[in-house]
Protein backbone atom coordinates (compact mmCIF):
# COMPACT_ATOMS: atom_id res chain seq x y z
CA UNK A 1 0.00 0.00 0.00
CA UNK A 2 2.51 2.59 1.41
CA UNK A 3 4.62 1.51 -2.28
CA UNK A 4 1.65 1.97 -4.20
CA UNK A 5 0.70 5.59 -3.04
CA UNK A 6 4.16 7.15 -3.16
CA UNK A 7 4.29 5.28 -6.52
CA UNK A 8 1.24 7.56 -7.47
CA UNK A 9 2.59 10.63 -5.83
CA UNK A 10 5.72 10.20 -7.63
CA UNK A 11 3.63 10.13 -11.24
CA UNK A 12 1.97 13.05 -10.43
CA UNK A 13 5.25 14.89 -9.62
CA UNK A 14 7.06 16.92 -12.37
CA UNK A 15 10.57 15.45 -12.58
CA UNK A 16 11.76 19.01 -14.29
CA UNK A 17 10.29 21.80 -13.49
CA UNK A 18 11.21 25.63 -15.18
CA UNK A 19 9.46 28.74 -13.90
CA UNK A 20 10.23 31.73 -15.76
CA UNK A 21 14.28 30.81 -16.45
CA UNK A 22 16.45 33.56 -18.24
CA UNK A 23 19.99 33.71 -18.47
CA UNK A 24 22.46 35.44 -20.61
CA UNK A 25 25.91 35.07 -21.38
CA UNK A 26 28.15 38.79 -21.46
CA UNK A 27 24.98 41.19 -21.74
CA UNK A 28 23.81 38.43 -24.31
CA UNK A 29 20.00 37.03 -23.91
CA UNK A 30 20.51 33.29 -24.67
CA UNK A 31 17.41 32.12 -22.85
CA UNK A 32 14.54 34.54 -21.95
CA UNK A 33 11.50 33.43 -19.47
CA UNK A 34 11.10 30.12 -20.19
CA UNK A 35 8.70 27.74 -18.59
CA UNK A 36 8.51 23.86 -19.15
CA UNK A 37 7.53 21.17 -17.25
CA UNK A 38 8.53 17.66 -17.66
CA UNK A 39 6.77 14.88 -16.27
CA UNK A 40 7.43 11.39 -15.33
CA UNK A 41 8.00 8.75 -17.90
CA UNK A 42 8.15 11.63 -20.73
CA UNK A 43 10.18 11.75 -23.52
CA UNK A 44 11.98 15.23 -24.02
CA UNK A 45 13.50 16.08 -26.95
CA UNK A 46 15.33 19.39 -27.49
CA UNK A 47 16.71 20.68 -30.25
CA UNK A 48 18.07 23.85 -31.67
CA UNK A 49 21.27 25.26 -33.82
CA UNK A 50 24.30 25.89 -32.05
CA UNK A 51 24.30 28.88 -29.61
CA UNK A 52 20.43 28.38 -29.07
CA UNK A 53 21.31 27.63 -25.44
CA UNK A 54 20.85 23.71 -25.48
CA UNK A 55 23.81 23.07 -23.52
CA UNK A 56 23.34 26.34 -21.35
CA UNK A 57 19.54 24.69 -20.36
CA UNK A 58 21.25 21.41 -19.76
CA UNK A 59 23.88 22.81 -17.55
CA UNK A 60 21.32 24.95 -15.43
CA UNK A 61 19.17 21.59 -15.41
CA UNK A 62 22.26 19.50 -13.63
CA UNK A 63 23.03 22.36 -11.45
CA UNK A 64 26.20 23.73 -13.41
CA UNK A 65 25.02 26.42 -13.64
CA UNK A 66 23.06 29.14 -12.35
CA UNK A 67 19.84 30.56 -14.37
CA UNK A 68 19.86 34.60 -14.07
CA UNK A 69 16.18 34.51 -13.33
CA UNK A 70 13.17 32.02 -12.25
CA UNK A 71 13.43 28.85 -10.89
CA UNK A 72 14.37 25.01 -11.24
CA UNK A 73 12.73 22.23 -9.75
CA UNK A 74 14.00 19.00 -9.52
CA UNK A 75 11.75 16.39 -8.56
CA UNK A 76 9.38 18.54 -6.93
CA UNK A 77 12.42 20.41 -4.89
CA UNK A 78 14.27 23.17 -5.56
CA UNK A 79 17.33 22.77 -7.20
CA UNK A 80 19.57 24.83 -4.47
CA UNK A 81 17.87 21.82 -2.05
CA UNK A 82 18.62 19.13 -4.38
CA UNK A 83 20.95 16.74 -2.96
CA UNK A 84 19.54 12.96 -4.38
CA UNK A 85 21.97 13.25 -7.62
CA UNK A 86 22.01 9.52 -7.60
CA UNK A 87 18.54 9.72 -9.28
CA UNK A 88 19.79 11.51 -12.25
CA UNK A 89 22.09 9.65 -15.14
CA UNK A 90 23.96 11.90 -17.41
CA UNK A 91 25.45 10.71 -20.87
CA UNK A 92 28.11 13.51 -21.36
CA UNK A 93 28.95 14.22 -25.59
CA UNK A 94 30.76 11.64 -26.84
CA UNK A 95 34.53 13.91 -27.07
CA UNK A 96 34.12 15.32 -23.55
CA UNK A 97 36.94 12.69 -22.69
CA UNK A 98 40.44 12.51 -23.61
CA UNK A 99 41.22 9.39 -26.32
CA UNK A 100 44.46 9.30 -24.47
CA UNK A 101 42.98 9.31 -20.59
CA UNK A 102 44.37 5.84 -19.13
CA UNK A 103 41.12 4.13 -18.06
CA UNK A 104 39.52 0.88 -18.08
CA UNK A 105 36.15 0.35 -19.02
CA UNK A 106 35.07 -1.05 -15.90
CA UNK A 107 36.76 1.93 -14.14
CA UNK A 108 34.64 4.19 -16.27
CA UNK A 109 31.18 2.57 -15.15
CA UNK A 110 32.04 1.72 -11.83
CA UNK A 111 32.55 5.98 -11.52
CA UNK A 112 29.29 6.25 -11.91
CA UNK A 113 28.72 5.56 -7.63
CA UNK A 114 31.81 7.63 -6.97
CA UNK A 115 29.32 10.48 -6.19
CA UNK A 116 27.96 8.68 -3.36
CA UNK A 117 29.72 9.39 -0.16
CA UNK A 118 30.53 6.49 1.63
CA UNK A 119 33.51 5.98 4.45
CA UNK A 120 34.54 2.88 3.14
CA UNK A 121 36.76 3.94 0.81
CA UNK A 122 37.17 0.50 -0.45
CA UNK A 123 34.03 0.54 -3.43
CA UNK A 124 31.52 -2.12 -1.99
CA UNK A 125 30.74 -5.62 -2.90
CA UNK A 126 26.91 -4.48 -4.13
CA UNK A 127 28.61 -1.63 -6.12
CA UNK A 128 30.68 -3.82 -7.87
CA UNK A 129 27.83 -6.23 -8.58
CA UNK A 130 25.64 -2.94 -9.96
CA UNK A 131 28.97 -2.48 -11.95
CA UNK A 132 28.81 -5.83 -13.41
CA UNK A 133 25.31 -5.88 -14.17
CA UNK A 134 25.54 -2.98 -15.68
CA UNK A 135 28.33 -3.79 -18.11
CA UNK A 136 25.85 -6.91 -18.90
CA UNK A 137 23.03 -4.91 -19.89
CA UNK A 138 24.88 -2.71 -22.48
CA UNK A 139 26.87 -5.66 -24.00
CA UNK A 140 30.36 -4.19 -22.98
CA UNK A 141 31.06 -7.09 -20.91
CA UNK A 142 34.02 -8.17 -22.55
CA UNK A 143 35.35 -4.96 -22.89
CA UNK A 144 35.87 -4.29 -19.10
CA UNK A 145 39.50 -4.48 -19.17
CA UNK A 146 39.87 -2.24 -22.37
CA UNK A 147 41.17 1.16 -22.26
CA UNK A 148 38.09 3.18 -23.21
CA UNK A 149 40.03 5.33 -25.83
CA UNK A 150 40.47 1.81 -27.80
CA UNK A 151 36.58 1.52 -28.06
CA UNK A 152 34.84 2.59 -31.01
CA UNK A 153 32.38 5.48 -30.41
CA UNK A 154 29.73 3.62 -30.21
CA UNK A 155 31.04 1.14 -27.40
CA UNK A 156 32.20 3.97 -25.89
CA UNK A 157 28.58 5.87 -25.76
CA UNK A 158 27.56 2.39 -24.41
CA UNK A 159 30.08 2.67 -21.74
CA UNK A 160 28.72 6.13 -20.76
CA UNK A 161 24.98 4.90 -20.77
CA UNK A 162 26.38 1.95 -18.38
CA UNK A 163 27.52 4.72 -16.28
CA UNK A 164 24.53 6.53 -16.33
CA UNK A 165 22.70 3.76 -15.80
CA UNK A 166 24.11 1.95 -12.73
CA UNK A 167 22.34 3.43 -9.82
CA UNK A 168 19.62 3.07 -10.90
CA UNK A 169 18.19 6.36 -12.27
CA UNK A 170 14.66 7.93 -12.36
CA UNK A 171 15.55 10.94 -14.88
CA UNK A 172 18.63 10.24 -17.41
CA UNK A 173 19.77 13.60 -19.25
CA UNK A 174 21.80 12.92 -22.64
CA UNK A 175 24.00 15.63 -23.98
CA UNK A 176 24.33 15.40 -28.15
CA UNK A 177 24.71 11.37 -27.30
CA UNK A 178 25.69 10.41 -31.25
CA UNK A 179 27.96 13.09 -32.37
CA UNK A 180 31.16 11.87 -33.90
CA UNK A 181 29.44 8.53 -34.39
CA UNK A 182 28.14 6.55 -38.08
CA UNK A 183 24.76 6.44 -38.89
CA UNK A 184 24.26 3.01 -38.25
CA UNK A 185 25.86 3.15 -34.73
CA UNK A 186 23.41 6.15 -34.49
CA UNK A 187 20.43 4.26 -35.18
CA UNK A 188 21.15 1.53 -32.93
CA UNK A 189 21.78 3.74 -30.13
CA UNK A 190 18.70 5.87 -30.77
CA UNK A 191 16.45 1.96 -30.88
CA UNK A 192 17.81 1.05 -27.23
CA UNK A 193 16.81 4.50 -25.84
CA UNK A 194 13.18 4.06 -27.39
CA UNK A 195 12.92 0.60 -26.00
CA UNK A 196 14.37 1.84 -22.48
CA UNK A 197 11.69 4.64 -22.36
CA UNK A 198 8.98 2.35 -23.88
CA UNK A 199 9.23 -0.51 -21.21
CA UNK A 200 10.59 1.43 -17.91
CA UNK A 201 10.21 3.74 -15.77
CA UNK A 202 12.52 6.14 -16.59
CA UNK A 203 12.44 9.97 -17.82
CA UNK A 204 14.08 10.72 -20.87
CA UNK A 205 15.68 14.24 -21.45
CA UNK A 206 17.74 14.20 -24.71
CA UNK A 207 19.85 16.95 -26.35
CA UNK A 208 20.30 15.72 -30.53
CA UNK A 209 20.48 18.19 -33.77
CA UNK A 210 19.73 14.50 -35.55
CA UNK A 211 16.35 16.19 -36.63
CA UNK A 212 15.37 12.88 -38.27
CA UNK A 213 15.86 10.74 -35.48
CA UNK A 214 13.58 13.31 -33.09
CA UNK A 215 10.45 13.48 -35.49
CA UNK A 216 10.78 9.84 -35.80
CA UNK A 217 10.03 9.04 -32.20
CA UNK A 218 8.81 12.26 -31.10
CA UNK A 219 6.69 14.22 -34.27
CA UNK A 220 7.18 16.87 -36.13
CA UNK A 221 5.55 19.36 -34.53
CA UNK A 222 7.49 20.48 -30.89
CA UNK A 223 5.16 21.28 -28.61
CA UNK A 224 7.12 24.29 -27.62
CA UNK A 225 9.23 26.79 -28.62
CA UNK A 226 11.08 29.59 -27.07
CA UNK A 227 13.61 31.13 -29.05
CA UNK A 228 15.90 28.96 -31.25
CA UNK A 229 14.71 26.13 -28.48
CA UNK A 230 12.47 24.10 -29.73
CA UNK A 231 10.55 20.93 -27.03
CA UNK A 232 9.64 17.98 -28.48
CA UNK A 233 7.51 15.29 -25.86
CA UNK A 234 6.48 12.10 -26.08
CA UNK A 235 4.11 11.93 -23.03
CA UNK A 236 3.58 8.79 -21.05
CA UNK A 237 0.17 8.23 -21.89
CA UNK A 238 1.43 7.56 -25.54
CA UNK A 239 3.54 5.10 -24.45
CA UNK A 240 2.57 1.18 -22.78
CA UNK A 241 1.66 1.30 -19.32
CA UNK A 242 3.17 -1.66 -18.87
CA UNK A 243 6.94 -1.44 -17.35
CA UNK A 244 9.33 -3.87 -16.94
CA UNK A 245 11.43 -3.58 -13.57
CA UNK A 246 14.19 -5.78 -14.81
CA UNK A 247 16.10 -3.49 -17.54
CA UNK A 248 18.70 -6.36 -17.93
CA UNK A 249 15.94 -9.02 -18.94
CA UNK A 250 13.96 -6.69 -20.45
CA UNK A 251 17.15 -5.50 -22.96
CA UNK A 252 17.91 -9.25 -23.74
CA UNK A 253 14.30 -10.07 -24.58
CA UNK A 254 14.73 -7.12 -26.92
CA UNK A 255 18.47 -8.27 -28.43
CA UNK A 256 17.27 -11.78 -28.75
CA UNK A 257 14.17 -10.31 -30.91
CA UNK A 258 16.29 -8.57 -33.24
CA UNK A 259 18.75 -11.44 -33.81
CA UNK B 1 81.92 0.93 -5.24
CA UNK B 2 78.32 1.04 -4.22
CA UNK B 3 78.37 -0.32 -0.78
CA UNK B 4 80.72 1.82 -0.02
CA UNK B 5 78.25 4.55 -1.03
CA UNK B 6 75.67 3.19 0.62
CA UNK B 7 77.52 3.58 3.84
CA UNK B 8 78.14 6.73 3.67
CA UNK B 9 75.10 8.88 5.95
CA UNK B 10 75.02 11.90 3.27
CA UNK B 11 74.54 9.49 0.30
CA UNK B 12 71.77 6.79 2.52
CA UNK B 13 70.08 10.32 3.24
CA UNK B 14 69.39 11.22 -0.47
CA UNK B 15 68.34 7.71 -0.94
CA UNK B 16 65.84 8.10 1.12
CA UNK B 17 64.85 11.20 0.46
CA UNK B 18 64.82 10.63 -3.85
CA UNK B 19 62.68 7.22 -3.23
CA UNK B 20 60.02 9.03 -0.72
CA UNK B 21 59.48 11.59 -3.39
CA UNK B 22 59.74 9.49 -6.31
CA UNK B 23 56.57 7.54 -4.83
CA UNK B 24 54.70 10.44 -4.53
CA UNK B 25 55.49 12.83 -7.22
CA UNK B 26 54.31 10.60 -9.68
CA UNK B 27 50.91 10.39 -7.70
CA UNK B 28 50.05 13.77 -7.64
CA UNK B 29 51.34 14.07 -11.14
CA UNK B 30 49.14 11.77 -12.29
CA UNK B 31 45.98 13.94 -11.38
CA UNK B 32 47.71 17.40 -12.94
CA UNK B 33 48.86 15.31 -16.54
CA UNK B 34 45.39 14.01 -17.18
CA UNK B 35 44.09 17.26 -16.77
CA UNK B 36 46.35 19.34 -18.80
CA UNK B 37 47.81 20.80 -15.61
CA UNK B 38 51.86 19.79 -16.62
CA UNK B 39 52.76 23.06 -16.33
CA UNK B 40 51.68 24.08 -12.70
CA UNK B 41 54.60 21.85 -11.08
CA UNK B 42 57.37 24.01 -12.92
CA UNK B 43 55.24 27.18 -12.23
CA UNK B 44 54.92 26.72 -8.67
CA UNK B 45 58.43 25.75 -8.47
CA UNK B 46 59.90 29.02 -9.64
CA UNK B 47 57.44 30.64 -7.32
CA UNK B 48 58.48 28.53 -4.39
CA UNK B 49 62.39 29.50 -4.85
CA UNK B 50 61.25 33.20 -4.45
CA UNK B 51 59.59 32.08 -1.12
CA UNK B 52 62.86 30.27 -0.44
CA UNK B 53 65.13 33.18 -0.71
CA UNK B 54 63.20 35.44 1.10
CA UNK B 55 62.78 32.56 4.09
CA UNK B 56 66.94 33.03 4.25
CA UNK B 57 66.61 37.01 3.99
CA UNK B 58 64.71 36.95 6.81
CA UNK B 59 65.95 33.96 8.61
CA UNK B 60 62.85 31.92 8.64
CA UNK B 61 62.80 28.18 7.62
CA UNK B 62 63.27 28.70 4.11
CA UNK B 63 61.00 25.65 3.08
CA UNK B 64 58.34 26.60 5.10
CA UNK B 65 58.40 30.22 3.70
CA UNK B 66 58.50 28.40 -0.34
CA UNK B 67 55.37 26.94 0.51
CA UNK B 68 53.64 29.42 1.47
CA UNK B 69 54.53 31.27 -1.56
CA UNK B 70 53.68 27.87 -3.45
CA UNK B 71 50.04 28.41 -2.28
CA UNK B 72 49.82 32.15 -2.50
CA UNK B 73 50.69 31.62 -6.64
CA UNK B 74 47.97 28.45 -6.92
CA UNK B 75 45.11 30.95 -5.77
CA UNK B 76 46.42 33.25 -7.68
CA UNK B 77 47.00 30.76 -10.31
CA UNK B 78 43.02 30.41 -10.01
CA UNK B 79 42.40 33.42 -10.05
CA UNK B 80 44.30 34.60 -13.08
CA UNK B 81 42.41 31.26 -15.24
CA UNK B 82 39.20 32.50 -14.45
CA UNK B 83 40.09 36.18 -15.60
CA UNK B 84 41.38 34.44 -18.98
CA UNK B 85 39.24 31.82 -19.03
CA UNK B 86 40.32 30.61 -22.87
CA UNK B 87 43.42 31.51 -22.46
CA UNK B 88 43.99 29.81 -19.41
CA UNK B 89 47.78 29.08 -19.63
CA UNK B 90 48.29 32.89 -20.01
CA UNK B 91 47.68 32.36 -15.85
CA UNK B 92 50.80 29.85 -15.93
CA UNK B 93 53.26 32.21 -17.91
CA UNK B 94 52.83 35.00 -16.01
CA UNK B 95 53.25 33.25 -12.85
CA UNK B 96 56.25 31.82 -13.47
CA UNK B 97 58.19 35.55 -14.99
CA UNK B 98 56.49 36.84 -11.30
CA UNK B 99 58.17 33.94 -9.53
CA UNK B 100 61.54 34.31 -11.51
CA UNK B 101 61.59 38.13 -10.97
CA UNK B 102 61.14 37.44 -7.34
CA UNK B 103 63.54 34.96 -6.67
CA UNK B 104 66.15 36.96 -8.48
CA UNK B 105 65.17 39.93 -6.43
CA UNK B 106 65.62 38.23 -3.38
CA UNK B 107 68.84 36.28 -4.53
CA UNK B 108 70.67 39.43 -5.26
CA UNK B 109 69.69 40.75 -2.11
CA UNK B 110 71.01 38.01 -0.30
CA UNK B 111 74.18 37.94 -1.60
CA UNK B 112 75.68 39.43 0.98
CA UNK B 113 73.99 36.49 2.90
CA UNK B 114 76.39 33.86 0.77
CA UNK B 115 73.12 32.33 -0.70
CA UNK B 116 73.73 29.38 -2.74
CA UNK B 117 71.35 29.92 -5.78
CA UNK B 118 72.34 26.90 -7.63
CA UNK B 119 71.61 24.58 -4.74
CA UNK B 120 68.40 25.42 -5.18
CA UNK B 121 67.88 25.09 -9.10
CA UNK B 122 69.71 21.97 -9.49
CA UNK B 123 69.38 20.20 -5.96
CA UNK B 124 71.74 19.83 -3.36
CA UNK B 125 70.18 16.32 -2.33
CA UNK B 126 73.88 15.19 -0.28
CA UNK B 127 73.29 18.43 1.99
CA UNK B 128 69.22 16.63 2.81
CA UNK B 129 69.78 16.89 6.56
CA UNK B 130 67.90 14.40 9.17
CA UNK B 131 65.33 17.20 9.49
CA UNK B 132 64.71 17.68 5.90
CA UNK B 133 64.31 13.42 5.43
CA UNK B 134 61.34 14.03 8.67
CA UNK B 135 59.99 16.55 6.10
CA UNK B 136 59.84 14.73 3.21
CA UNK B 137 58.79 11.84 4.99
CA UNK B 138 55.66 14.15 7.07
CA UNK B 139 54.57 14.90 3.03
CA UNK B 140 54.94 11.92 1.97
CA UNK B 141 52.18 10.54 4.53
CA UNK B 142 49.70 13.28 3.84
CA UNK B 143 50.26 13.03 0.45
CA UNK B 144 49.73 8.88 0.25
CA UNK B 145 46.74 8.80 3.30
CA UNK B 146 45.26 12.02 0.87
CA UNK B 147 45.09 9.79 -2.30
CA UNK B 148 43.89 6.29 -0.16
CA UNK B 149 40.72 8.62 1.11
CA UNK B 150 39.58 10.52 -2.13
CA UNK B 151 40.97 8.01 -4.93
CA UNK B 152 37.19 7.80 -6.29
CA UNK B 153 36.72 11.37 -6.34
CA UNK B 154 39.81 12.14 -7.80
CA UNK B 155 39.49 9.60 -10.45
CA UNK B 156 36.13 11.22 -11.11
CA UNK B 157 37.24 15.03 -10.83
CA UNK B 158 40.14 14.07 -13.55
CA UNK B 159 37.85 11.84 -15.71
CA UNK B 160 35.33 14.02 -15.96
CA UNK B 161 35.06 17.35 -14.33
CA UNK B 162 31.27 17.79 -15.33
CA UNK B 163 29.94 14.27 -13.66
CA UNK B 164 31.65 15.02 -10.62
CA UNK B 165 29.87 18.21 -10.32
CA UNK B 166 26.81 16.79 -11.24
CA UNK B 167 26.67 13.67 -8.57
CA UNK B 168 27.41 16.26 -6.36
CA UNK B 169 31.48 16.11 -5.42
CA UNK B 170 32.50 18.80 -3.78
CA UNK B 171 34.69 19.55 -7.02
CA UNK B 172 36.75 23.00 -5.87
CA UNK B 173 37.55 21.64 -2.20
CA UNK B 174 38.83 18.73 -4.12
CA UNK B 175 40.58 20.94 -6.68
CA UNK B 176 41.74 22.99 -3.78
CA UNK B 177 43.38 19.85 -2.38
CA UNK B 178 45.24 18.64 -5.45
CA UNK B 179 46.98 22.31 -5.05
CA UNK B 180 48.08 22.35 -1.72
CA UNK B 181 49.04 18.80 -2.18
CA UNK B 182 51.26 20.12 -5.27
CA UNK B 183 52.61 22.86 -3.35
CA UNK B 184 53.17 20.30 -0.57
CA UNK B 185 55.28 18.12 -2.81
CA UNK B 186 57.28 20.68 -4.64
CA UNK B 187 58.62 22.81 -1.64
CA UNK B 188 59.91 19.65 -0.27
CA UNK B 189 61.76 18.21 -3.31
CA UNK B 190 63.54 22.22 -3.94
CA UNK B 191 66.20 20.54 -2.15
CA UNK B 192 66.55 16.95 -3.49
CA UNK B 193 65.72 17.55 -7.46
CA UNK B 194 65.71 21.16 -7.44
CA UNK B 195 63.46 24.04 -8.62
CA UNK B 196 64.06 23.87 -12.24
CA UNK B 197 63.64 19.77 -12.21
CA UNK B 198 61.03 18.92 -9.68
CA UNK B 199 58.59 19.08 -12.90
CA UNK B 200 60.07 16.07 -14.54
CA UNK B 201 59.58 14.06 -11.44
CA UNK B 202 55.78 14.83 -11.68
CA UNK B 203 55.06 14.46 -15.50
CA UNK B 204 57.61 12.13 -16.92
CA UNK B 205 56.63 9.13 -15.22
CA UNK B 206 53.28 9.79 -16.02
CA UNK B 207 54.01 10.32 -19.91
CA UNK B 208 55.52 6.92 -19.47
CA UNK B 209 52.83 5.03 -18.29
CA UNK B 210 49.97 6.38 -20.07
CA UNK B 211 51.50 5.34 -23.06
CA UNK B 212 51.45 1.72 -21.64
CA UNK B 213 48.85 1.16 -18.85
CA UNK B 214 45.13 -0.05 -20.00
CA UNK B 215 43.68 1.52 -16.45
CA UNK B 216 43.43 3.99 -14.41
CA UNK B 217 44.93 2.40 -11.23
CA UNK B 218 47.62 0.77 -13.49
CA UNK B 219 48.75 4.17 -14.83
CA UNK B 220 49.56 4.90 -11.09
CA UNK B 221 51.28 1.60 -9.95
CA UNK B 222 53.20 2.43 -13.39
CA UNK B 223 54.46 5.52 -13.15
CA UNK B 224 55.40 4.92 -9.10
CA UNK B 225 57.86 2.16 -10.23
CA UNK B 226 59.11 4.04 -13.47
CA UNK B 227 59.51 7.33 -11.03
CA UNK B 228 61.46 4.71 -8.22
CA UNK B 229 63.88 3.02 -10.54
CA UNK B 230 65.07 6.22 -12.49
CA UNK B 231 65.80 7.97 -8.80
CA UNK B 232 67.71 5.12 -7.34
CA UNK B 233 69.41 4.08 -10.62
CA UNK B 234 70.10 8.16 -11.44
CA UNK B 235 71.48 8.70 -7.83
CA UNK B 236 73.92 5.36 -8.24
CA UNK B 237 75.27 6.61 -11.21
CA UNK B 238 75.79 10.16 -9.65
CA UNK B 239 77.50 8.65 -6.72
CA UNK B 240 79.51 6.63 -8.54
CA UNK B 241 80.73 8.86 -11.25
CA UNK B 242 80.33 11.53 -9.11
CA UNK B 243 77.93 13.30 -11.21
CA UNK B 244 74.65 15.99 -10.80
CA UNK B 245 72.11 13.62 -8.80
CA UNK B 246 69.00 15.44 -10.01
CA UNK B 247 70.35 15.80 -13.29
CA UNK B 248 71.18 11.85 -13.58
CA UNK B 249 67.47 11.29 -12.48
CA UNK B 250 65.64 13.58 -14.60
CA UNK B 251 68.00 12.11 -17.85
CA UNK B 252 66.96 8.54 -16.34
CA UNK B 253 63.45 9.14 -16.90
CA UNK B 254 63.84 10.81 -20.43
CA UNK B 255 65.92 7.70 -21.09
CA UNK B 256 62.96 5.19 -19.68
CA UNK B 257 60.22 7.30 -21.94
CA UNK B 258 62.23 6.81 -24.99
CA UNK B 259 62.68 3.10 -24.33
CA UNK B 260 59.34 2.55 -23.45
CA UNK B 261 57.79 4.84 -26.68
CA UNK B 262 60.50 2.03 -28.86
CA UNK B 263 59.06 -0.90 -27.34
CA UNK B 264 55.11 0.80 -27.53
CA UNK B 265 55.86 1.36 -31.55
CA UNK B 266 58.26 -2.26 -31.64
CA UNK B 267 55.18 -4.16 -30.06
CA UNK B 268 52.48 -2.37 -32.55
CA UNK B 269 54.01 -2.86 -35.71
Amino acid sequence: MAIESSMNALCHQHVIQLDHVSFDYQDQSVIRDLNFAVKQRDFVGLIGSNGAGKTTLMRMIVGLLKPKTGSIELFGEPISQFKDWQRIGYVPQKNSFNPLFPATVREVVQSGVFGKRNIARKIPKADVQKCTDAMEVMRISDLATKRIGQLSGGQQQRVFLARALINNPDLLILDEPTVGIDIETQHDFFQLVQHMHQHHRMTFLMVSHDMEMIEAYLGKEPVQQSGKLKFYVKHSHEIENCVDTNLAHSLSTREAELH
Amino acid sequence: MVLELLASGFFLKALIGGVLIAVVAPLMGTFLVLRRLSMIGDTLAHVTIAGVALGFLIQVYPLLVGLIFALLASFAIEKLRKAYKTYAELSIAIMMSGGVALASLFFTLGMSFNLNVSSYLFGSIYTLTNADIYVVAGVAVIILIAVAVFWKELFLLTFDEDAAEVTGLPVKMLNAMVTVLTALIISVSIKIVGALLISALLTIPVACSMLIARGFKQSIIFSVIIAEIAAIAGLLIAGVWSLAPGAMIVLMLIAMLIVTMIVKRGLKV
